[in-house]
């Protein structure tokens, strides 16, 4: 019985993937007929081919070009938080300065603020620094994040503190020991921290639309966002199905690949 | 080699909580000294800051010539063994013992050989491939105290080290600690609250109680010379009797109308003044009857094997004896008890000092 309710649960949430899929393999007249059977057409190499290297009729843009900058994109805010976040972990845990709780509660009172609610200062800030169509606009503003501080924050509270003391006495400074201790005990935290955020990178779609204006800083969720709203032609619902087909590609091998590190940080814990 | 050398040394923290309140203490160079006290009288935060792991309020300490009270605790020339051990979970054991070296530009083949040397002698050659999670809780004592020894420092530093093993091991360890410190003849600096361990372990016995020492000495001397009714009931087990008692007169004392002599006792106590008497459960004889004889009123015994504990009440006051078994029933419900005047402790019950000969 729970095993039913589970396969009736996962063909729900499986069946519009499984529709995209069969979809980027047709022609746009089969589809828009209304009769596109649920076994693959004979379509698949031209719509990819097309979709990667053309680009729709709407977006005139290759997929390839949208997705090298969503990867940058995405990478980019992934590192970038992960970077910022171990460090301010590092320094609101390890180290004794003035405000330092106060520190603490204004990163994660930020949590309450998403891009969304402060994107109109970020606007105007990004564009006053001429930032707006680059790679620095696009990652920049979504990199400050309490979420990760938190995690790692949270992270190094349970690193027992004799082994901070045991870096003092064998000579190691504060860097060494971020560099020698700390940095290889988070691996498993950086891994979750990764995936989640380039899926976040990703998937942006609010402030990618609202600073990019040329197409060849588009990213892909915004590319297929422009294939489906066509006012003067069809939609060529093929394309856009390969388009979404692709832009899957790329966060679930993340997934795939981190999980393997997921799995041997988790064994490798200390009991 | 070098002593450590503590001039009236104080900890307060924030809020004005002074856990160290002004302890002095020579520790020779070589000797192997154990601070023991019950938890929170500031043993540990004493060792911490001849560490460097706390600053040290007020006073002054000494490592070899030198006041170390600014130093690093790297750059002191000790080394620390921790109570969790505290080893690096992601190294291998060859690199928590290397660690300590490397950070100090030691030539590489100089760090193999001391490790390799360290491993030997602590015979965990086997292990220096492994990581500390596939180690039992004695090999990783060892490696903590590997990781000690490499750096070949001038004075040791041990938190309670043993108390995460289980009893056979801790015995085990300790003899191998004792041993390890012999060969070594590295200056020792030993928290415990065991009072077991203490005696075992020290040259030098220092008992703290409250941020202050209680008593220093060897560990001979401390017990059978105690200066304080609470070294009296902290070292020894089963703990000292304290029976309350009335000064007859010189060398005499009376206890719930029997007189006892006393051969420590202080001159000039006046007749009728109250005092307390103490008595080491395994210092009196039961069974015996002589000029100074208590009777006591048994209410269970404690089997231990080879001994036994008959516990009761002797005027009015808890009591217990210890007996080889055999020597009297388990069932005996009344025991007259002959004290050796020699072995009657004297203290003064206000200031709890001994008043014993000056």
């Amino acid at each position: 019985m729970a095993y039913l309710t589970l396969v009736i649960g996962v063909i729900l949430v499986a069946f519009p993937v499984y529709i995209a899929i069969m979809a980027s393999t047709f022609d746009t007249a089969t589809i828009i007929n209304g009769n596109m059977p649920l076994t693959p057409g004979d379509q698949t190499l031209e719509n990819y081919s097309r979709a990667l290297f053309y680009g729709g009729k709407t977006a005139r843009e290759p997929v390839m070009g949208m997705m090298i900058n969503s990867l940058i994109v995405a990478l980019g805010i992934a590192f970038g938080k992960i970077l910022i976040s171990i460090l301010s972990a590092y320094a609101v845990v390890y180290f004794k300065f003035p405000f330092r709780k106060t520190a603490f509660w204004v990163i994660f009172i930020t949590l309450m603020l998403p891009v969304e609610v402060r994107i109109y200062p970020t606007y105007k800030i990004v564009a006053d620094l001429g930032l707006l169509d680059t790679y620095s606009g696009l990652v920049l503003p979504l990199i400050a994040s309490a979420t990760g501080t938190l995690l790692f924050r949270q992270f190094f509270m349970t690193i027992p503190e004799e082994l901070l003391e045991a870096s003092k006495i064998d000579g190691a400074g504060a860097f060494r020991f971020f560099k020698d201790t700390l940095l290889p005990l988070s691996m498993t935290t950086i891994a979750a921290l990764f995936v989640i955020q380039f899926i976040y990178g990703w998937n942006q779609y609010l402030w990618p639309l609202l600073i990019t204006t040329k197409s060849s800083m588009q990213t892909i969720v915004i590319g297929i966002k422009k294939m489906i709203t066509t006012t003067d032609a069809l939609t060529e619902w093929n394309i856009a199905m390969t388009t979404a087909v692709l832009a899957m590609i790329p966060p679930v091998l993340v997934v795939i690949f981190m999980q393997r590190l997921f799995v041997k940080g988790l064994v490798e814990t200390e009991k | 080699m070098a002593g450590v050398t503590l001039d009236t040394v104080r900890k307060i923290y924030s809020g004005n909580v002074e856990a160290v309140k002004g302890v002095s203490l020579g520790i020779e160079d070589g000797s192997f000294c154990v601070l023991v006290g019950p938890s929170g009288c500031g043993k540990s935060t004493l060792l911490r800051m001849i560490a460097g792991l706390e600053t040290i309020s007020d006073g002054e300490v000494k490592i070899g010539d030198r006041v170390v009270n600014q130093v690093e605790p790297a750059d002191r020339d000790i080394a620390m063994v921790f109570q969790n051990y505290a080893l690096y979970p992601h190294m291998s054991v060859y690199d928590n013992m290397a660690y300590g070296l490397k950070n100090r530009k030691t030539p590489k083949d100089e760090i193999e050989t001391r490790v390799k040397e360290a491993a030997r002698i602590l015979a965990i050659e086997p292990f220096l491939d492994r990581k500390p999670r596939a180690l039992s809780g004695g090999q990783r004592q060892r490696v903590a105290m590997g990781r000690a020894i490499v750096r070949k420092p001038q004075v040791f530093l041990f938190d309670e080290p043993l108390s995460n093993l289980d009893a056979k091991l801790r015995v085990q360890m300790r003899v191998e600690i004792k041993r390890l410190q012999k060969a070594l003849g590295v200056t020792s600096i030993y928290v415990t609250h065991d009072q077991v361990e203490a005696m075992t372990l020290s040259d030098k016995l220092v008992v703290m109680s409250s941020g202050q020492i209680e008593q220093v000495g060897s560990p001979s001397e401390v017990y059978r010379r105690p200066e304080t009714r609470f070294v009296a009931t902290f070292i020894g087990s089963p703990p000292m009797n304290i029976l309350p008692g009335k000064v007859e007169g010189p060398g005499r004392v009376s206890v719930g109308g029997q007189s006892i002599a006393v051969t420590d006792m202080r001159d000039g106590l006046t007749p009728g003044s109250a005092i307390e008497v103490g008595l080491r459960p395994e210092d009196v004889q039961a069974g015996g009857v002589g000029s100074s004889s208590l009777s006591m009123d048994v209410d269970f015994v404690e089997e231990l094997g080879a001994t036994q504990l008959f516990h009761g009440k002797v005027a009015g006051a808890d009591f217990v004896v210890q007996a080889s078994t055999g020597q009297i029933p388990a069932d005996t419900r009344k025991l007259a008890l002959a004290v050796d005047p020699a072995n009657v402790h004297l203290f003064d019950p206000q200031t709890t000092k001994r008043l014993g000969r000056v």
